[in-house]
């Protein structure tokens, strides 16, 4: 059987056509912001990666807080590999949160969350969440003493939520303290509960980008605007950049491989100049700021709660901006700039200072 | 975008090898495409075949005490990462074997009452010497040698 008669097979019981016109239609238009329309598929590619990397270390890890900082040695000394794949795990997460975060800021500030969007830009807010309960959890599973006392703080700091706190903090610890317990319990929520959830809003999110197409910024003029078909143009770009990640995760994992560190001890003090990972920094850093007692209220609690709203009111944002071109429209843009100018500066203050 | 790409397909040809430009830059596109997908794949290939571990360089192990190993009775000992099976005859000799059945594996036992080293699986047959007298098993059992060091029962490869 030749290709042709295989595709016409195959298009006669699942009917192709509704597809191929759907890739033969879908077109990018093309305009100063056009370069930001990359940053949503690099997105993806990476969390591709993390998929395939991430069910190949599957393979050799074990869970446990007397196997798992062990079958990690055993992955980066004796499988054949085991480095490149590990290494390319932990870069591409770092990789892919910082492209979440060029395509979530771009979508802010071109305001692409606009009616009907709305719904596509909360899908991908609950996706930046569920990305940094991947990197948190993520972060434990090599039982190492960085990602004890990283999981002690955050979950201490789920803990002094009011009211809830301490029904979070033993939710997330599988107990009192972080042990073994804890592991296990990461692990599931790395492995199992995310990536469920993942699946169902990434299937939410991409199809209703697909469903209202690229949205086309504020002040570029839509009667004039010229399309690039999505199909093969626009994806052979996509292509291109993917071939390139590939490139600067294969380097980065060869020439800076990620450390395992030393085993996670109970009884041993923390490291000095521990910190966590930089997407958590600026809010790591903001908590050392804040005074221990604000108007008789632990500091800390107002810190977290004070974040808290904020990413609530980061979900909430097209049910405010509603309208273009007024002045509170300009408010949201300017808090934005003020957003990422925060973000940046805390996050090299966490580094240097 | 039809004419771009009859422009394309002129500039492609030339008199004595029409589309030579094209087809080379075909070949040097699978090329490098074949090449990423090996380099993306080998890897993964490989990371995907359990290394070896290292064969216990363990040569002779203490199997267990003469004192609880009744006549007519036999036990499983660890032979490095491999089981082994002590048996106690009738008559007081000691023997050892692999307890690992040279059929598909499974761990044998020592089966009193018809003296004999059974294998529960496939119910395969040994005699004491470690013959496959009856059942599936292809081949005997890997005999040991045993020693005794007071009340201690030694057993080490031939």
């Amino acid at each position: 059987m030749n290709t042709g008669a295989l595709i016409d097979w195959i298009d006669a019981r699942v009917g192709l056509g509704p597809l191929a016109e759907l890739a033969h239609k879908k077109e990018v238009p093309l305009h100063r912001h056009t370069i930001w329309y990359y940053f949503g598929g690099m997105t993806l590619f990476l969390f591709v990666v993390q998929v395939t990397t991430g069910a190949l270390l599957l393979l050799y890890y074990r869970p446990g807080a007397e196997s798992a900082f062990e079958s990690i040695q055993f992955i980066m000394t004796d499988v054949q590999f085991g480095w490149l794949i590990r290494s390319i795990h932990s870069w591409s997460a770092n990789l892919m949160i910082a492209a979440l975060f060029v395509h979530m800021f771009s979508a802010f500030f071109t305001k692409a969350y606009r009616s009907p969007r709305e719904l596509t830009w909360v899908s991908g807010a609950l996706l930046l969440f569920i990305v940094l309960g991947f990197g948190f959890s993520g972060y434990l599973l090599p039982w190492n003493r960085l990602a004890f006392f990283a999981t002690k703080v955050g979950t201490d700091i789920a803990g002094t939520v009011p009211l809830a706190g301490g029904f979070l903090l033993r939710f997330l610890r599988g107990g009192e303290d972080v042990t073994g317990a804890t592991l296990t319990r990461f692990f599931g929520f790395h492995v199992a509960i995310l990536p469920g959830i993942t699946t169902v809003l990434l299937v939410v999110h991409v199809f209703l980008v697909q469903k209202h197409g690229m949205s086309t910024p504020e002040g570029i003029d839509r009667t004039r605007l010229r399309t690039m078909r999505f199909v093969p143009n626009f994806l052979l770009r996509d292509l291109i950049g993917w071939v390139l990640a590939v490139g600067v995760l294969a380097a980065l994992a060869a020439i800076f491989p990620w450390e395992l560190g030393e085993k996670a001890d109970a009884f041993a003090s923390a490291p000095a100049g521990i910190r966590p990972e930089w997407y958590f920094l600026f809010m790591f850093q903001t908590l050392k700021f804040i005074p221990a007692k604000i108007l008789g209220v632990d500091g800390e609690v107002i810190g977290i709660l004070a974040f808290a709203l904020g990413g609530l009111l980061w979900v909430i944002v097209p049910f405010i901006d509603r309208i273009p071109g007024t002045r509170t429209s300009r408010v949201f843009t300017a808090a934005g700039i003020v957003v990422v100018l925060y973000i940046i500066g805390m996050t090299i203050y966490g580094y240097v200072g | 975008m039809a004419d771009s790409e009859n422009s394309d397909h002129k500039l492609g040809q030339t008199a004595d090898n029409p589309n030579g430009r094209r087809r080379f830059l075909d070949f040097l596109l699978a090329t490098s495409a074949g090449a990423t997908l090996v380099a993306i794949f080998y890897p993964i290939f490989r990371f995907m075949s359990p290394p070896k571990t290292v064969e216990a360089a363990q040569n002779s192990v203490s199997a267990g005490k003469m004192s609880e190993l009744p006549v007519n009775s036999g036990k499983i000992f660890k032979f490095g990462n491999k089981p082994g099976i002590l048996v106690r005859t009738q008559s007081g000799d000691l023997r050892a074997f692999s307890a690992v059945c040279t059929h598909l594996e499974c761990i044998v036992q020592y089966s009193s009452e018809k003296k004999q080293i059974w294998c529960a699986c496939h119910n395969g047959q040994y005699n004491l010497n470690g013959q496959n007298i009856g059942g599936p098993p292809p081949r005997p059992l890997e005999e040991y040698v045993v020693n005794t060091h007071g009340d201690d029962i030694i057993v080490s490869k031939a």
